[in-house]
């Protein structure tokens, strides 16, 4: 049984996308983009490379060779020094063990460290405290000036694979299947000194943890490799709600079990996860959820979203969500609002739209659930970008500007509303005739 | 694609004859009058009755001091192209009007020889007995074993038909003076080397010779000396005089390239830097230093290899030995070179008149098109200098590499455009001061140039005796010199003028040092009138004299006095024009050239300032000219002033024809003119591109197969549609032959996104990226049943959005809707059109119309940006529909093809000249609906 894809076919009014520009540069693939000022973006990937574009011409600004190996992790950092102009700095860690941070304006190599033991895998800046964090086999700390303040003992060998911020002076990282709470004290002897310390271990989930995400400063969200999906309490580090399996169709008793057998962990990770006030978003295997903080339930969802892993997802501003995935196409949705009366019977087809279509019975099990929730969301697919030829890894959202996606078959593209592109040639042309001086007096 | 030749097309014989008389009879605006003629099987290109061959051809000759004039070779090297011509006959006739009487040998008061570096001459000749009309090109080279060093050439383009030599003048004077310079600079590396070899074997004579009168001294205690050692002793005596005469010879012709590159748009030729020691010519501190030098000693270390033979006193009869040939006169590199370029001459000027000028005249429309030109047409030959006036003085091939390579290795400053002519008799030769200072003071060459400039002076004075020597029937119709003065303003304003007033006079001084150069003051061309005005004064030779003064009132010129250094240039200019009334005069009113200097005197030449350059149909106006009468002449700022300057195409075009009957009245009574020669086509080869006759014969069978397409797939006009709104179209195939052919039909729709690339990709068999969508727009694609191909076809359908893909197996098309009406009219499958290059011609025609139209959307203000600051977008934008709609009369899609094209342009427009256009990808997100047939 095929599990049907929505297709939105190939008129798509509400897509703005009409414009692309290809930037080819990197000789492998591309994992990471990652947004510095207005209008330039860096990427990153396995070639060790890291390319700074800009976004509205996609000219090539500067190309940035120093590490040896793929690239591991990679933060925009920008000083604020009072007295000079805002400097923008890039923090890069490698498999080859060795962090460098660059300047975005010239290029140039500021600083390069490479006393680790392990491969960094994140990097998070915290500007409030103007130190950087590192997380490997073990937690560092970093003044700007990339001094080592302190660092915690030998985790794990597998090392911290997500780290994020809390209120508080506080770090969450996910080390395995564990949540390890840290907490920055300011030390007593010097002045700049920090001193790390372990607060607390939460060992709630069942598998590794691959998304850590943090909401609000009171909420912080965490999604695992099988499907777990836990809200915490930012402050007290508690639960306060967790999602298990709620999204397997496992969980119901009737599944037919060649479903199951076909139900590789993958389909079921948590990908990915970034939230707004309200809800969080969650890459969950080929599908997308939306996850009411406040009704603690999944309030709209798309099983199906893409043909394979999502790997990254974003909420736009304007109620829509783009998500990317290893099929190589990006998708815009749309998260509406649909009022439906409680006791209308829902039609098996208009599940099948939603790609919850199975079979009768998990519909029909669907509706009963559905049926319960009112108000009623749901994800409407406005718009698809076809253009790469492999995995998408990322995208990185420029507003007006476009899009930039960066994939696995080497390329960024950027998309572009072909309206706005037209208009600004336009405005480019004039004023280059005003300056040739030969403007003609054509006026009608 | 401006001045559609349709009519050239149209009737030229190059197809079926059938196919011609049997189409239904034209739309009007193809329409011409009828060749009275025409029902008799007659066609006004017919064969020239007295004209013995097939069609034009270029002949080099030699006036051989052996045998006489004799012809050396024709290119093309043909024996049924020269047909039963006599070309020993045609080689005596164009010898016999070699002005240049070139004078080399000793000169009275000279105790040396010395070589003359002399100019070619042009000139044009018609032959009435064989109705052959030539552009003769004379030249000499330098031959050590030749009478006087010199060896008498000429280079002569022949063809039955008088208009095309004289209206193509200029052309065939600019092209065959690079062919003349290539040649003569191998000649100079052969010459010099050649004179090297012998200064060795003199050398090696004379030591010979003095080991043997030393030897005779000892055995001799007669006390006197005998017969024989006498002998020895003048023997050596005469070793020694040719010694020095050599290296004198070898010096002048090693002065001779820097001199000329003084003139700065000299590009001698150096093939291999490992020669031009030889030359010494690029380096001029080289070359000061070589002659500063006693000659041997480097000289044996230049050429190791060659032994030196003892030269026999008595040197054999010249007419016992074998005269060089021209390939070894010349170097075979630079023979070879020069073949080329005389078979690229041949090609270019291949053809009917009309059509050659009507390829120049639309080719200067398009170059004025300069924004929108890229779409459509192929613009990368407009980079070129084409083969106009101001490109005459143009020395050596114009190949790049060469070029490059002179101006690496030569430290002389080159300006880039060429200035005027280097036809000029004048040459400043500071440097040749300089060293003759140096050389005074070098003890071992102490007379050959002391005496120099006495020794010019002397040289003119005998120069200017020779005469024109033509034979009876021989006329010269036309000369070099009349165009002249159409460069002077170009050269203007490039040369680097030199403000002092001091360097000015210095220049006239140095000028004067080597007019032994301006023996071409003998010949009728007017290059008597390039001699300095004061200079001039001094001859009381004939052919100075201003005669045509007073019949031209017209043409009477106030001088201008500047008290700058232009004032010189002011002052030729005016003489050329002086001059070129008079020889037009002579010979019938003929002249091409003299029509445009006359409007333009003063004036830039026109293709600086963008006006159109005059349509070469000359005669009724030059006649207006003549009367002095300048206000009917069109104005050209009228011309240019218009877009789509269709008037005058079609005044050109109608113009042709009347332009060769009034000829013929208005020089019936010309001796020399020979009526039935008039608006002959001499050749039934089809006419060329003026550039790439490839290009030509691909515009021909595009042509032809967008014919059969639009006639076989009752889906072209989407198929067309897609291309011209920029979305790619993919034609699969499994036979590259078909695919093929069916991406050359409809390549001539697709527009071009940026000066040079095609966006065409005639064959590709791996799948397809979104890359290549953004590179190419037309691509031929392979279907294969392999696994590989499976995968050309997956990727095919991910990508269906930015593509139309047209199965030519299965006859079918996938691409979106078209309701528009532009592509109907250009692709109308019932078109009466049945010859591909006039199929093409229509479609260009379209296309210009369409690029007109784009242009006029992209460039006005109002329909993109806001009128006020507080004028919504919307407002815009309907605004923006309503012109396309209203104003330009589009429908539907069709304003999708101009917003595309608008955005191509403003694409090129907005680009930074460093970086190329950024290959962009614009799509739309719109359905495709499949067509079969």
């Amino acid at each position: 049984q095929k599990t049907s894809i929505q297709t939105i076919g190939e008129e798509q009014i509400q897509n703005p996308y009409t414009e692309l520009l290809v930037l080819k540069g990197h000789q492998d693939i591309v994992r990471f983009l990652v947004q510095i000022d207005d209008c330039r973006f860096a990427s990153a990937g396995d070639d060790g490379i890291v390319f700074l574009w800009n976004a509205q011409t996609g000219e090539k600004l500067l190309e940035l060779h120093g590490h040896t190996q793929k690239i591991t992790a990679i933060a925009p950092f920008s000083s604020s020094d009072a007295s000079e102009e805002k400097k923008h700095l890039i923090v890069t860690a490698s498999a080859d063990r060795t962090v460098i941070v660059w300047d975005c304006s010239t290029g140039r190599q500021l600083q390069k460290v490479s006393c680790f033991h392990s491969t960094v895998k994140c990097l998070t800046v915290l500007q409030r405290l103007d130190v950087w964090l590192s997380g490997g086999s073990d937690l560092c700390v970093w003044n700007r000036k990339l001094d080592l303040l302190c660092k915690t003992s030998h985790l794990t060998d597998a090392g911290i694979s997500a780290l994020v911020e809390l209120p508080k002076n506080c770090v969450a990282t996910a080390v395995g299947k564990e949540l390890i709470i840290f907490r920055l004290i300011a030390s007593d002897d010097e002045s700049e000194g920090w001193n790390v310390q372990e607060v607390k271990r939460l060992a709630d989930h069942q598998d590794n943890i691959l998304s850590l995400v943090s909401v609000n400063d009171s909420t912080f969200v965490t999604g695992s490799h099988v499907g777990e999906l836990i809200v915490w309490d930012a402050l007290d580090w508690t639960k306060q709600a967790s999602e298990c399996n709620f999204w397997d169709s496992a969980v119901h008793p009737d599944v037919q079990p060649e479903i199951k057998l076909s139900q590789t962990p993958n389909e079921t990770s948590v990908q990915h996860l970034t939230s707004d006030e309200e809800c969080v978003f969650a890459a969950v295997g080929k599908g997308i959820y939306v996850y009411n903080l406040q009704m603690k339930r999944v309030i709209a969802c798309q099983r199906n979203a893409h043909e394979s892993s999502v790997l990254h997802i974003e909420k736009l501003p304007n109620r829509q969500l783009i998500s990317c995935s290893e099929d190589g196409s990006v998708r815009i949705w749309e998260l509406r609002e649909k009022q439906q009366l409680p006791a209308e019977p829902v039609p098996t087809g208009f599940f099948n739209m939603w790609g919850f279509g199975r079979a009768n019975r998990q519909a029909n099990q669907a509706a009963k659930k559905v049926q319960e929730n009112t108000p009623m969301y749901f994800l409407e697919l406005v718009g698809d970008l076809i253009g790469h030829s492999s995995a998408v890894q990322m995208f990185l959202y420029f507003g007006e500007l476009g899009l930039a996606t960066c994939s696995a078959d080497h390329l960024i593209i950027l998309w572009k509303d072909g309206e706005r592109e037209s208009r600004l040639r336009s405005l480019t042309l004039f004023q280059k005739l005003a300056q040739n001086g030969d403007l003609p007096q054509l006026k009608f | 694609m401006i001045s559609a030749p349709d009519v050239v097309a149209f009737t030229r014989e190059e197809e079926l004859e059938d196919e011609l008389y049997s189409e239904p009879p034209l739309p009007e605006e193809y329409s011409v009058p009828l060749f009275p003629f025409a029902s008799h099987g007659a066609n006004p290109w017919a064969k020239v009755a007295n004209s013995k061959f097939t069609r034009d051809f270029i002949l080099i000759s030699e006036f051989s001091e052996q045998v006489g004039p004799q012809p050396l070779l024709t290119i093309p090297d043909d024996a049924k192209v020269s047909g039963t011509f006599d070309l020993n006959y045609f080689s005596l006739r164009i010898m016999s009007v070699d002005y240049q009487a070139s004078f080399v040998g000793h000169p009275p008061g000279s105790a040396y020889p010395k070589l003359n570096f002399v100019e070619d001459s042009k000139v044009v000749l018609g032959d009435s007995k064989e109705g052959a009309f030539a552009y003769v090109h004379h030249l000499t080279l330098y031959d050590l074993e030749a009478r006087g060093f010199v060896r008498p050439f000429c280079m002569a383009y022949i063809s039955a038909d008088e208009h095309k030599i004289m209206q193509q003048f200029q052309e065939l004077s600019t092209e065959f003076s690079k062919a003349s310079e290539c040649l003569k600079t191998g000649n100079r590396k052969a010459f010099a080397s050649e004179l090297e070899k012998k200064l060795k074997d003199l050398d090696y004579t004379r030591t010979v010779l003095h080991n043997e009168t030393e030897i005779q001294k000892k055995s001799n205690d007669k006390g006197y000396y005998t017969t024989q050692a006498i002998e020895k002793a003048n023997e050596l005596a005469s070793v020694e005089k040719s010694i020095i005469e050599h290296q004198d010879l070898l010096k002048q012709i090693r002065s001779y390239p820097y001199r000329k590159a003084k003139e700065s748009n000299f590009h001698p030729y150096e093939p291999e830097c490992t020669l031009d020691q030889v030359d010494g010519g690029c380096d001029p501190e080289l070359t000061t230093s070589d002659l500063s030098e006693p000659g041997e000693m480097q000289l044996y270390t230049h050429v190791p290899s060659y032994t030196p033979k003892l030269i026999k006193a008595k040197s054999a009869k010249c007419f016992d030995k074998k005269l060089k040939t021209l390939e070894e006169l010349c170097d075979i590199y630079f023979f070879t070179q020069t073949l080329d370029q005389l078979h690229q001459i041949e090609r270019t000027f291949r053809g009917d008149v009309c059509y050659l000028l009507t390829e120049q005249i639309s080719r200067a429309l398009l170059k004025q098109q300069s924004v929108t030109n890229f779409l459509f047409e192929d613009v990368s030959f407009l980079d070129e200098k084409p083969p106009e006036k101001q490109h005459r003085g143009c020395q050596g091939l114009s190949q790049d590499a060469v070029d490059k390579k002179c101006s690496e290795e030569s430290p002389t400053p080159k300006v880039v455009i060429n200035l005027g002519s280097y036809k000029s008799s004048v040459e400043s030769v500071p440097i040749k001061m300089e060293q003759e200072i140096e050389d005074s003071q070098e003890p071992k060459l102490p007379d050959s140039i002391t005496f120099e400039h006495q020794e010019n002076l002397d040289y003119l004075d005998a120069d200017l005796k020779g005469s024109i020597s033509s034979g009876e029937s021989i006329e010269v119709l036309g000369t070099e010199k009349s165009a002249s003065g159409l460069t002077k303003s170009e050269s203007q304003a490039s040369l680097p003028i030199s403000s002092s007033p001091q360097a000015s006079r210095s220049k006239v001084g140095s000028r004067r040092t080597v007019s032994e150069d301006s023996i071409e003051v003998l010949s009728t061309c007017p290059s008597e009138s390039l001699i300095p005005e004061d200079f001039k004064a001094s001859y009381p030779s004939a052919i100075n004299e201003e005669p045509y003064v007073d019949d031209e009132e017209g043409l009477r010129f106030t001088p201008k006095l500047n008290p700058d250094d232009t004032d010189e240039q002011d002052d030729i200019s005016k003489q050329e024009n002086l001059v070129q009334v008079d020889s037009a005069c002579c010979i019938g009113k003929e002249s091409p050239n003299f029509l445009e200097p006359l409007p333009e005197l003063g004036q830039k030449p026109c293709d600086e300032d963008g006006v159109v350059r005059i349509p070469p149909q000359p005669y009724r106006q030059v006649e207006q000219g003549l009367r002095g009468s300048f206000g009917g002449f069109p104005s050209h700022d009228g011309i240019s002033g218009g877009l789509l300057p269709y008037e005058l195409d079609s005044r050109y075009l109608t113009g042709s024809r009347e332009v060769s009957k009034s000829s013929l009245d208005e020089c019936s009574d010309s001796t020399s003119y020979i009526s039935s020669a008039a608006s002959t086509c001499s050749d039934r080869t089809p006419s060329p591109a003026h550039h790439c006759q490839a290009s030509e014969r691909h515009k021909k069978k595009a042509g032809q197969n967008a014919l059969r397409f639009i006639r076989q797939y009752p889906f072209a006009h989407p198929a067309i549609y897609s291309l011209l709104s920029g979305r790619t179209l993919i034609v699969l195939g499994e036979e590259e032959a078909m695919v093929k052919r069916l991406v050359t039909a409809l390549s001539i729709f697709v527009p071009n996104c940026s000066l040079y690339a095609k966006p065409v990709k005639h064959w590709v068999t791996s799948p397809l990226h979104v890359v290549d969508f953004q590179k190419w727009k037309l691509i031929g694609l392979q279907r294969t049943v392999s696994p590989g191909g499976v995968n050309v076809l997956h990727a095919l359908s991910r990508y269906s959005r930015y593509v139309s893909i047209l199965d030519a197996d299965s006859k079918t098309l996938r691409c979106p809707l078209y309701k528009g009406t532009l592509v109907s009219r250009l692709a109308d499958h019932r078109t009466q059109i049945k010859r591909g290059s006039t199929y093409y011609m229509h479609v260009q025609s379209i296309l210009t119309q369409l690029c007109s139209k784009a242009f006029l959307f992209t460039f006005c203000h109002h329909l993109h940006l806001p009128i006020s600051e507080r004028e919504p977008e919307e407002s815009v934008v309907s605004r923006r529909m309503n012109f396309l709609k209203l104003q330009l009369g589009l429908a539907n899609e069709d304003i999708k093809i101009v917003q595309y094209l608008a955005e191509l342009l403003k694409l090129q427009y907005i680009q930074e000249p460093g970086q190329g256009v950024n290959p962009l990808l614009r799509f739309d997100y719109v359905p495709s609906f499949l067509y079969k047939i």
